[in-house]
């Protein structure tokens, strides 16, 4: 049987080809590849500045976060440093769009779990008072093109330290409103617990990343890990999972959220003044024989390999999606569940086909 | 002379019972919007008519001008029939519905028993449904739905018999009457079959936590899948007439029916009824849904051994 590519959970444009037994699945071949467009051999044809908003469409979910890498991948190709200003604005609209893109997961998640509409139209009014920081900021709501080489695009506007803090006294009761309603819920736990076992072993020779890995009880996160930006300035929990189960999975991601406003807490009350951008030039030439700077997403790790020789254009740009190993590993995980367990498994993953399909 | 007066008047009362029947459908699909709504923190239909109360009648003129789609390999005569086996016999269990001492069609003496044979012709409908489409989806739809429909009746009937042990009759007026003194809810053998009843409703009707045959996530509708215009409508009217039934027959069971004060008969159930109602809404847009073995297993290892105990119980205490 055919799931997708048209099919209310497959999240986008997957594919997957079920042999079943009933309701049981033998077999399960995802096939990817309806949202290829190429990004890849775009970059080879764009500056380097150019390339940044190409980077928003990888993981639409999170672009502030792809914008991110990519920027910290060519300023390590060029040895720039950014001002301390710029530093803490990057790390504050990446958590903040970690959050909005983590309410998207759970949302989905409860969606696909069959509780239809009401856990995602919370989890969408929350991540709307997000989206209406990031409007203020950059003038976007989805694709927000806002970090720049050596900086960002613009500096905070007046207020919005407020209203940023304002959202986190918003946001942390609305988690233990999530926690009520879904979290402890006897369906909830009965249709997610112990449903797609990931074991550690298995995650890692997988290279599954980001919440997914951590759910299995390995402590990697790149923000301790391999610190960039600031985020050794922080002070924050790392949420490990025990049995790698979906419920540990979404489990994960709520915690993640908690974390990340502690997070956006501490940086704005430490955000320093000064200059957002260093002044870099229009056309940037840099050589490299192969850069690989690699960054915390919502979805795991997410990595930009760049060579340059040297002209306005990279010579090769190759993008490492944490979506892509992710999926590799669900065939694994559903052999002989039964229809629902897949698409809770696939749920609690929550890949998303745009970095997929380059 | 007598039989044609006597035909008029039948045809007079069908005629109520159906306009009954549709706007009480249209009422409860509106509400549902409205509730979900408010619970999902939007405002639903705003536009037609005050709050939206007109909504649900320009949606059946846009349903009734839509073009009926059958699909080419569907087996026409069962794909055709399917509709009218889930709505005809929603229609049939409203002949005993007591709405007042004398608001019944015909208070039949096995009142209890017929809804209960009647109501189970709806599964051979949406099983016709999810066979005649000749499509995966719905075959799975359907498949799920007659398992789950079996399973559950067994716990609703022994709620059900609880209920007509006390009250000594099938007859739906004489449990009203019986109930005259305290609602049958207030003791506690009744309030636990009460509990068990409206879990077994809550499948019976499809509704969630318990809407595994229509499984939006995992089965892209179910058995409905292929229905489109007024075949899919009355699908909807359908469960919606059933989703009114259950909790009538809740009320008259549980409940005490019309029996209320200072109000007449008719507002008492009517607003018993549609509390209820609201209770399943309300459990509807808050659970997600269980999974098609975790079901069955509710069905079979809770809910029917508690029947059979409540069952033993109340045999024992009523003859003591």
């Amino acid at each position: 049987m055919n799931m997708g590519p048209q099919h209310p959970s497959t999240h986008g444009v997957l594919s997957l080809e079920l042999r079943l037994d009933g309701e049981i699945v033998k077999e399960c071949t995802p096939h990817i590849g309806y949202l290829h467009r190429s990004i890849e051999k775009i970059a080879e044809n764009r500056t380097y500045t150019q390339f940044i908003p190409y980077t928003d469409r990888l993981d639409y979910v999170a672009s502030m976060n792809n914008n991110l890498g990519y920027v910290m991948a060519v300023e390590k190709m060029l040895n720039l440093e950014v001002s301390q200003r710029a530093q803490y604005i990057r790390v504050i609209v990446a958590e903040l769009n970690r959050i909005a893109s983590h309410l998207i997961a759970v949302g989905t998640f409860a969606q696909d779990l069959g509780a239809f509409a009401t856990p995602l139209f919370y989890c969408f009014r929350e991540r709307e008072k997000v989206i209406d920081i990031f409007d203020q900021i950059c003038g976007n709501r989805l694709t927000y093109n806002y970090m720049r080489i050596g900086g960002v695009q613009f500096d905070f506007p007046e207020g919005i330290s407020e209203k940023i803090k304002d959202f986190v006294k918003y946001m942390r009761p609305k988690v233990d409103d999530y926690d009520q309603l879904l979290t402890h819920n006897a369906i909830f736990l009965a249709r997610s617990k112990n449903i797609g076992v990931l074991p550690k072993e298995l995650a890692i020779s997988y290279s599954v990343t980001g919440p997914n890995l951590r759910a299995s009880g390995v402590k990697w996160d790149l923000r301790k890990d391999e610190p960039y930006l600031v985020y050794d300035k922080f002070e924050f929990d790392i949420p490990v999972g025990e049995n790698g189960d979906s419920w540990d999975r979404y489990k994960m991601r709520i915690e993640e959220i908690r974390q990340s406003l502690r997070i956006v807490e501490q940086a704005i009350d430490a955000l320093p003044q000064g200059e957002p951008t260093v002044k870099v030039g229009r056309i940037l030439k840099p050589s490299s024989s192969g850069t690989y700077f690699r960054t915390e997403n919502p979805r795991g790790e997410l990595g930009f390999y760049i060579v340059g020789d040297g002209s306005a254009y990279p010579y090769r740009l190759k993008i490492r999606a944490p979506s892509f190993s992710n999926l590799a590993v669900i065939p694994e995980l559903v052999k002989g569940s039964k229809i629902a367990d897949l698409v809770c498994v696939f749920g609690s993953f929550d890949v998303l086909m745009g970095e997929i399909d380059r | 002379m007598l039989s044609i007066l006597h035909f008029i008047w039948m045809l007079i009362i069908g005629l109520i019972v159906l306009s009954f029947l549709a706007g009480s459908a249209m009422f409860l699909i509106w509400l549902e919007r409205k509730v979900s709504a408010h619970i999902q923190s939007r405002l639903g239909p705003m536009r037609v008519g005050w709050h939206g109360i007109l909504q649900s009648i320009a949606d059946t003129i846009k349903l009734l001008l839509k073009e009926d789609i059958r699909p080419v390999k569907a087996d026409k005569l069962i794909w055709w029939l399917a509709p009218f086996f889930v709505v005809v016999p929603s229609v049939m269990a409203f002949v005993v519905i007591p709405f007042g001492k004398t608001l019944i069609v015909k208070d039949l003496n096995v009142g209890i028993l017929y809804i209960m044979a009647i109501s189970s012709v709806g599964v051979i409908g949406i099983f016709m449904a999810g066979w005649g489409s000749n499509n995966k989806y719905s075959l799975l739809g359907g498949m799920r739905s007659a398992a789950q429909i079996i399973s559950y009746e067994i716990p609703l009937i022994l709620s059900i018999i609880i209920v007509v042990m006390h009250a000594n009759s099938l007859s739906m007026q004489k449990i009203v009457a019986a109930q005259s003194g305290y609602w049958y809810i207030f003791y506690p053998n009744m309030a636990l079959a009460f509990v068990v009843y409206i879990i077994s409703a809550t499948a019976e009707v499809n509704r969630t936590p318990f809407d595994i045959p229509e499984a939006e996530s995992e089965l892209a509708a179910g058995f409905h899948t292929e229905y489109s215009g007024m075949k899919f409508a009355m699908f909807f009217v359908g469960e919606y007439t059933n989703v009114f039934i259950v909790s009538a027959i809740a009320t008259t069971l549980f409940f005490g029916g019309w029996h209320g004060y200072i109000f007449p008969p008719i507002v008492w159930f009517l607003g018993k009824t549609y509390s209820i109602v609201f209770i399943l809404m309300w459990a509807k847009w808050t659970f997600p849904r269980v999974r098609v073995d975790q079901l069955m297993g509710f069905a079979w290892k809770v809910l029917t051994p508690i029947s059979l105990v409540n069952l033993a119980i109340t045999g024992w205490l009523l003859l003591k």
